[in-house]
């Protein structure tokens, strides 16, 4: 009996079949992902609900009712709240935004200095961006500008007072250009200052572990609020009369301790899930502490890491609006404070102003938060699951 | 590391200002070339940033007067906004020369916190705002028994208005929140019949809810709130500029100099206008402040008289639209009252 003659067995392939009808197209889609079972039907209804609810409403507030231009709170007031809109009126007043956006973005930093704010974001920005892709080459020339020359040129630019450059004050400065300084500060200073802590506490030297313990548990144990304010109203009572730190600066110190606090604890996190055979490969290898440290803990340590320490950024970049409690003015500050200028007092202005902030907000930490998984993804060699 | 903590060092070195110490406030503020002057971080009327981010309102034009008297320009004067819990502590530590920020003169503060308060510049008190859609025919706050009344927790506002109420053997339910949005949102929601706080803040407010008109700030007064700018103790020579600044506000326009009129005022044959504008031969009023005899005119020239300054702020030259009332002149009705320049 040859094969031939098994007359039930394909001597070709089947044609491939499209899928069953229920089982494609956007309907299939529909009801497997939003309608399998009673349960999930309820819940899309309710959602599909809320969103019918909130969506068209906040879409016509924002963009279609939205006055868009106007030189005071007329333009965003109804005819009975003495403007110029018809009465029952509700939209975003983005005018306000706009008549407000230099002070938001630069604080009351002289106007016709503006340009060396703008220099210095241009600078970080073109530093920034090669150091973060990682086929750029030169990294090492990158990080050194990046973290070496551009704070320095950046500080004298900023304050000025040489090179013909008026002197501007701290004071003047606000809005995000103070957001920006203060997490930029933070996140650079509070990294290498995290991880030496964080080994200093992990260290067998009684002295260098007692100190460490004893910076990172006072710091955690008090509010930033109470450290920002003690540097702002305690600290000038101690010093002798006259003399004062500039208010930034103690602001910024006080900032970074802070982070740097947080940071060391997320470190140590890291430190110890490594497994204390890389420790005692590295030291038969006849590696010396730093050299082990170097090369073999903390590059697996710090991966491990990324998430906790970008946590720890995105926390510290939104803290910077306690700063409003000494009478500094990051963007919030800045946004809130412009709700009392009586030329602007309107019921849509505070509402205007804060969804502006937010979303601010929201895309600066939104860019850290896809940047670090990016990162962690890139770096995940063999913890894959 | 490294560029970190030189870094540092080198903001700590720039951030250091020593100023001599010994010095009276005058000559340092001459020295310095400009007035440190401690404003509110907000207040709509008193002192709030324009769109330009310049410091607008009645507390802001008190320093610019200051500055006028001390340098002849209006302008040379710089701005630290203060929360309240700073604002002595700023005083007292020589961060600023003076403070305009709708502070209230007590006692207390006028000796135990080692202040001296110049003035009244605004007469400001607690005050109630209602609804008058709701409450029809309430034209005072004796009428308000038994209302809903929104107010700040923890202010001495609070205080007053349990005081107030029970004084006139009346009844009301407190609705109290934290936070000053939060009261405001109460009150226009409607959760609410009564909205209480100082009363120039009730103006601002006002403005803010969804229909303005229908609200109406009533006319009881029910606590002193008497704001006004205050310098350090122990500067007699400062305390007579600041103080006598106000004085001069207040005395342009009581003899109607205002800074329209001001240089053909100088011609003028009153010889109490004379005197002020400092066009007297031999005066020495104003050479005995420490000033230049011009002092009033630049001040007038840099802000107005007191007049202009409350009604291009406050009044009805602004969105704010306060009535002077008790911050009338004296001749007027009200309490604004200078000593005579002579």
């Amino acid at each position: 009996m040859s094969q031939n003659d098994l007359h039930y067995v394909r001597s070709e392939m089947a044609l491939p079949q499209p899928a069953p009808l229920r089982e494609r197209g956007p309907l299939a889609w529909v009801r497997k992902n939003l309608f399998a079972n009673p349960f999930d039907s309820v819940l899309t209804i309710i959602g599909m609900l809320v969103v019918a609810m909130i969506v068209p409403p906040l879409f016509n507030w924002a963009f279609v009712n939205a006055q868009w231009t106007g030189t005071d709170r007329t333009f965003c007031a109804t005819v009975a709240q003495g403007g110029i809109q018809p009465d029952g009126w509700s939209g975003a007043c983005w005018a306000f935004v706009h008549a407000k956006f230099g002070q938001f973005m630069f604080g009351r930093y002289p106007i016709e200095e503006r340009w060396r704010v703008i220099l210095v974001a241009i600078m970080f920005v073109a530093l920034l961006v090669p150091l973060l892709i990682p086929r750029v080459p030169r990294k090492g020339l990158n990080a050194l500008l990046f973290f070496v020359v551009f704070p320095i040129v950046a500080f004298t630019l900023l304050i000025g007072g040489v090179f013909g450059l008026p002197h501007v004050e701290t004071p003047l400065w606000g809005g995000l250009l103070v957001t920006l300084t203060l997490s930029f500060v933070g996140i650079v200073v509070s990294l290498p200052l995290g991880i030496i802590l964080a080994l200093g506490r992990r260290s067998k030297m009684p002295v260098v572990k007692m100190l460490s313990v004893i910076f990172i548990e006072t710091i955690r144990g008090v509010p930033l609020i109470t450290v920002l304010f003690m540097a702002s109203v305690m600290l000038p009572l101690f010093l002798p009369a006259g003399v004062s730190f500039d208010k930034f600066l103690r602001a910024l110190i006080g900032v970074s301790l802070f982070a740097s606090a947080y940071m060391a604890e997320v470190v140590r996190g890291g430190l110890q899930a490594i497994p204390k055979g890389q420790y005692e490969g590295a030291d038969s290898l006849g590696l010396g502490y730093w050299q082990k440290m170097r090369l073999v803990v903390l590059p697996q340590a710090l991966k491990l890491v990324i998430p906790g320490i970008v946590n720890t950024f995105i926390g510290m970049f939104k803290d910077t609006s306690l700063v409003y409690i000494i009478s500094m003015f990051d963007l919030l500050g800045v946004v809130r404070q412009n709700f009392s200028d009586p030329a602007w007092a309107s019921p849509q202005t505070p509402s205007s102003g804060l969804v502006f902030a937010a979303l601010v907000f929201w895309m600066f930490c939104f860019g850290m938060s896809r940047y670090s998984i990016y990162m962690e993804h890139r770096l995940d060699t063999g913890h894959k699951r | 590391m490294k560029y970190i903590i030189s870094g540092i060092l080198g903001a700590a070195t720039l951030g250091m200002v020593a100023t001599a110490a010994s010095a009276g406030t005058l000559e340092d503020v001459k020295a310095k070339g400009f007035l440190q002057c401690g404003v509110s971080t907000g207040l709509a009327g008193f002192s709030a940033p324009n769109d330009k981010g310049d410091w607008q309102g009645l507390d802001a034009d008190f320093c610019r007067a200051v500055a006028a008297a001390v340098f002849g320009d209006g302008t040379k004067v710089k701005f630290t906004p203060l929360s309240a819990k700073e604002r002595f502590t700023a005083l007292q530590s020589g961060e600023i020369d003076l403070l305009s920020r709708n502070t209230t003169w007590t006692i207390n503060r006028d000796t135990a916190l080692g202040l001296n308060f110049v003035g009244v510049t605004y007469f400001d008190g607690q005050g109630f705002m209602i609804n008058a859609k709701k409450l029809p025919g309430v034209n005072s706050a004796l009428q308000l028994s038994g209302a809903a009344v929104c107010v700040q927790t923890g202010t001495t506002t609070e205080l007053n208005l349990a005081d107030y109420f029970k004084a006139n053997k009346m009844e009301y339910n407190p609705v109290v929140f934290e936070k000053l949005e939060e009261v405001n949102a109460a009150y226009d929601a409607g959760r609410c019949d009564v909205y209480t706080t100082d009363q120039s803040g009730l103006y601002g407010i006002r403005l803010t809810l969804g229909s303005p008109d229908d609200h109406v700030v009533l006319p009881e007064i029910i606590s002193k709130e008497p704001l006004g700018p205050a310098v350090r103790q122990g500067d007699d020579k400062w305390y007579h500029i600041v103080k006598w600044a106000y004085f001069a506000l207040l005395t342009a326009e009581e003899l109607g100099i205002t800074q329209a009129n001001v240089e053909e005022m100088k011609a003028s044959g009153n010889p109490e206008v004379k005197r002020v504008l400092g066009t007297e031969t031999d005066t020495k009023i104003g050479t005995d402040l420490g000033l230049g005899n011009d002092w009033v005119v630049n001040i007038v020239k840099a802000v107005g008289n007191y007049g202009e300054v409350f009604e291009r702020n406050v009044g009805q030259g602004s969105p704010l639209k306060i009535a002077r009332g008790i911050n009338a002149l004296w001749t007027k009705g009200g309490l604004q009252y200078a000593p005579p320049i002579r």
